[in-house]
């Protein structure tokens, strides 16, 4: 008798062990993009179903020009946590979803676009994971892919100009080459101040009714607010600084927003080039780690025989616009996810440097 | 027949260049997938690789080739990444008997390991050194157990073995070789380099503390049985780094850095310096790190054998000009050179001698213009607590 008990103990126990295992263990990645569920009829259409979000950002981080549908989803009933300075607090069981294509004619969007990627950012218990989803030819779904590749794009810019490059699609050891915080992987965009503004034109397209009480005209963080998936909003809402629009800030503060999301995620005391010991956060005041007047520390040959990060003045003896201005992998900066300059982006940052004193 | 010819070479070509992106992506996903306890093989061979490869958030891992200079991973044609290889917030990881070539930026970096193992390891950028080559061939960063044993660095246009930021060090049976610095030791703690041999680099082996970093103060360093010698190339580091500073044809340099032990080595035939301990003021670069300590202190150097042929010493870069114009030593260059330069008020022992062979020495005097300028040793004939 006594042995029977003890036998249904140790079962029940293993039971007990082996759900509560299954419950904590992360779920496996799944094959397809589609299998989540996120979009409705055509994938390619990139519609969300309700309850996943579309938002933008003021000052995205440049991709060689590929434009990006971004797209946030919570579990059920909860709340992301307002944060001043850092990205918003999401609840464990978000999914951050980015889309990056290429329209085949800038000017003319509806023309169509080749979709390259989707990623993916799954806040799970034991932190966030990034998966990769890389898009077939005949753009009907993606399949996820661990060791990245290098693809070729072809489109027709705002200028006019045809343009083909390489395009490279990071493997997951990358993506956590950015989304790194003292070694813990972390999103990059969604902060206060990228996100306080309108949903702008791009995501307009897709059902801003997506999920109850959205307000498409209002403030992003607003209507996140009202419809019930932020808390702790402020009464003052940060300034929506836009890298490429005069009218929201000075040339400084569009400069240092731009080299905020570009660099800083590495580039700051918790991010993986904190060696190189500059800070490029929007938060850091100090002017020497900064970069100005300041000497290199293992930049090699990406110092291109100049002596200072930043010189007032002088872009040109910038080691900051040497390197944003190269594609050689062994000196450009960022080390992924360009294979094109910036043009707009390093104009705006030399105009910032010219005015310095 | 000719066109028959031809077009198998093509479709060979194209088959060899298919099979070598699948071992990038085969070896590329090996270290995305590698469980805890994984040794990752690489096969013998010549591989050329397009992408940087990295792995990350591993724990006891072993990637392992077939022998140095039998697997050879070239990045020659490298478009994505800077690194070769790159291993990062990791524990316990080894990796032996391969070669890394000709990566854009630094060949072998690994940043946040708690306990890296490099055995018989290449690292080389082949061809004549020169600017364009990357900055580092092995660079642990912000390390702490850090092992280099058996391994060759070869033309890194900064150094060919870098340790940086990092505690708990060894560095030894290592070859460097055509490199700016051979073994350079960088704001790092506890390190022991020995049995290693420099030549033909511009400087030998380099113990260095920088300013605005995060670990600000490294130390407690011993270098002792390593050869070196010859170390006369031309620096060929690009401008606005630091080791763009070292004088061609320095043995050992050591700069701003606290209780560093130099004993048993042989330095040989360094055109310029045997020995140099110099203050973060010898750079001629503005200070703005409040908390840096750009004095070197406790520096012990004895028992090593310099020689050196009669001749002159660089004419090159600062160093050659203060030879030339202000040290006018000609033809007769001592061993060990120490700038003199001393913290006010501080009772810190800069310097120690003891028993070097042929350890000629000069007080350089730099803070007074050199006025004062002594070769006479007595006044730093003393011992200091070994390490």
């Amino acid at each position: 008798m006594q042995k029977r008990i003890f036998t249904w103990l140790s079962l029940l126990t293993f039971i007990f062990t082996a759900f509560v295992q299954l419950n904590e263990k992360a779920l496996p990645p799944l094959e397809k993009l589609s299998d989540y569920g996120f979009f409705e009829g055509k994938i390619a259409d990139q519609k969300p179903v309700k309850g996943v979000v579309p938002y933008t950002l003021n000052t995205p981080l440049f991709t060689d020009y590929a434009e990006k549908l971004r797209f946030v989803k919570l579990p059920e009933g909860q709340k992301a946590v307002y944060s001043e300075t850092e990205v918003l607090d999401f609840p464990v069981g978000t999914t951050i979803i980015k889309t990056f294509y290429y329209p085949l004619d800038f000017r003319k969007p509806e023309k169509g676009r080749q979709i390259i990627e989707t990623r993916l950012l799954i806040h799970e218990k034991a932190g966030w994971k990034a998966l990769v989803y890389v898009w077939n030819d005949e753009q009907t779904d993606a399949l996820l892919d661990v060791a990245g590749s290098i693809k070729e794009v072809k489109y027709t810019y705002l200028d006019g100009k045809k343009k083909k490059h390489l395009y490279g699609i990071p493997n997951l050891n990358q993506c956590k080459g950015c989304h790194n915080r003292n070694e813990i992987m972390s999103p990059i965009g969604p902060s206060a101040r990228q996100l306080s503004g309108q949903l702008q034109q791009e995501a307009l397209t897709y059902s801003p009714a997506s999920f109850a009480g959205y307000d498409p005209a209002e403030n992003q963080l607003n209507a996140w607010s009202k419809s019930g998936i932020l808390e702790g909003l402020p009464g003052k809402l940060p300034v929506a600084v836009v890298w490429n629009n005069a009218a929201t800030g000075s040339v400084e503060q569009r400069a240092k927003m731009w080299l905020d999301i570009n660099c800083a995620h590495c580039h700051r005391p918790e991010g993986p080039a904190s060696t190189s010991g500059l800070n490029l956060s929007i938060h850091n005041e100090d002017p020497v780690t900064y970069g100005i007047s300041k000497t290199p520390v293992a930049s090699g040959r990406g110092s291109g025989n100049l002596m200072h990060d930043i010189v007032p003045g002088k872009p040109s003896e910038s080691i900051l616009i040497y390197r944003m201005e190269s594609t050689d992998p062994g000196v450009m900066m960022p080390e992924v996810g360009r294979k094109t300059v910036h043009v707009e982006g390093v104009a705006l940052v030399k105009e910032w440097i010219l005015g310095l004193k | 027949m000719k066109r028959v010819a031809l077009l198998s070479v093509l479709l060979f070509c194209s088959g060899l260049a298919m099979a070598q992106a699948d071992i990038q992506k085969k070896l590329q996903t090996q270290l995305i997938m590698a469980e805890d306890g994984s040794v990752i093989e690489v096969d013998e061979g010549n591989f050329s690789i397009l992408a940087s490869l990295s792995m990350e958030g591993k724990k006891n891992i072993t990637i392992v080739g077939k022998g140095m200079d039998k697997t050879i991973l070239s990045f020659k044609g490298q478009v994505d990444g800077a690194e070769g290889l790159r291993i990062s917030n990791a524990e316990n990881i080894v990796i032996k008997d391969l070669t890394i070539q000709d990566s854009k930026g630094d060949c072998i970096k690994t940043m946040n390991v708690k306990n890296i193992t490099f055995q018989n390891v290449k690292t080389e950028w082949t061809g004549k050194p020169k600017a364009s080559n990357g900055s580092y061939g092995l660079y642990p960063v912000k390390c702490e157990g850090v092992m280099i044993d058996g391994c060759v660095a070869i033309g890194a246009s900064d150094a060919g073995i870098y340790v940086g930021q990092s505690k708990k060090i060894v560095v030894k049976n290592s070859k460097a070789i055509n490199n700016v610095a051979g073994i350079e030791i960088e704001n790092s703690l506890d390190a022991e380099v020995y049995d290693n041999e420099a030549y033909g680099n511009t400087g030998g082996i380099l113990v260095f503390d920088l300013p605005d970093l995060v670990l600000k103060k490294g130390g407690r360093v011993k270098v002792y049985n390593n050869n070196v010698h010859d170390n006369n190339y031309i620096n060929f580091a690009p401008k606005g780094n630091i080791v763009g500073k070292v004088p061609q044809g320095t043995g050992m340099l050591i700069l701003a850095t606290s209780d560093v032990e130099i004993f048993n080595n042989k330095i040989t035939d360094n055109i310029s310096i045997g020995v140099g301990v110099i203050s973060y003021f010898m750079t001629e670069s503005p200070i703005k790190d409040k908390e840096y300590d750009p004095y070197p202190s406790n520096i012990f150097i004895h028992d090593n054998a310099f020689q050196r042929k009669p001749g002159r010493a660089t004419m090159k870069g600062r160093f050659g000009k203060m030879m030339r114009f202000k040290m006018k030593m000609g033809k007769d260059v001592p061993a060990v050179f120490w700038d003199g330069i001393v913290q006010k008020d501080s009772g810190d022992k800069v310097i120690c001698l003891k028993g070097n062979q042929n350890g000629t020495f000069v007080n350089m005097d730099a803070a007074n213009n050199f006025k004062n300028m002594s070769r006479d040793t007595t006044p730093h004939e003393c011992t200091m607590k070994s390490l």
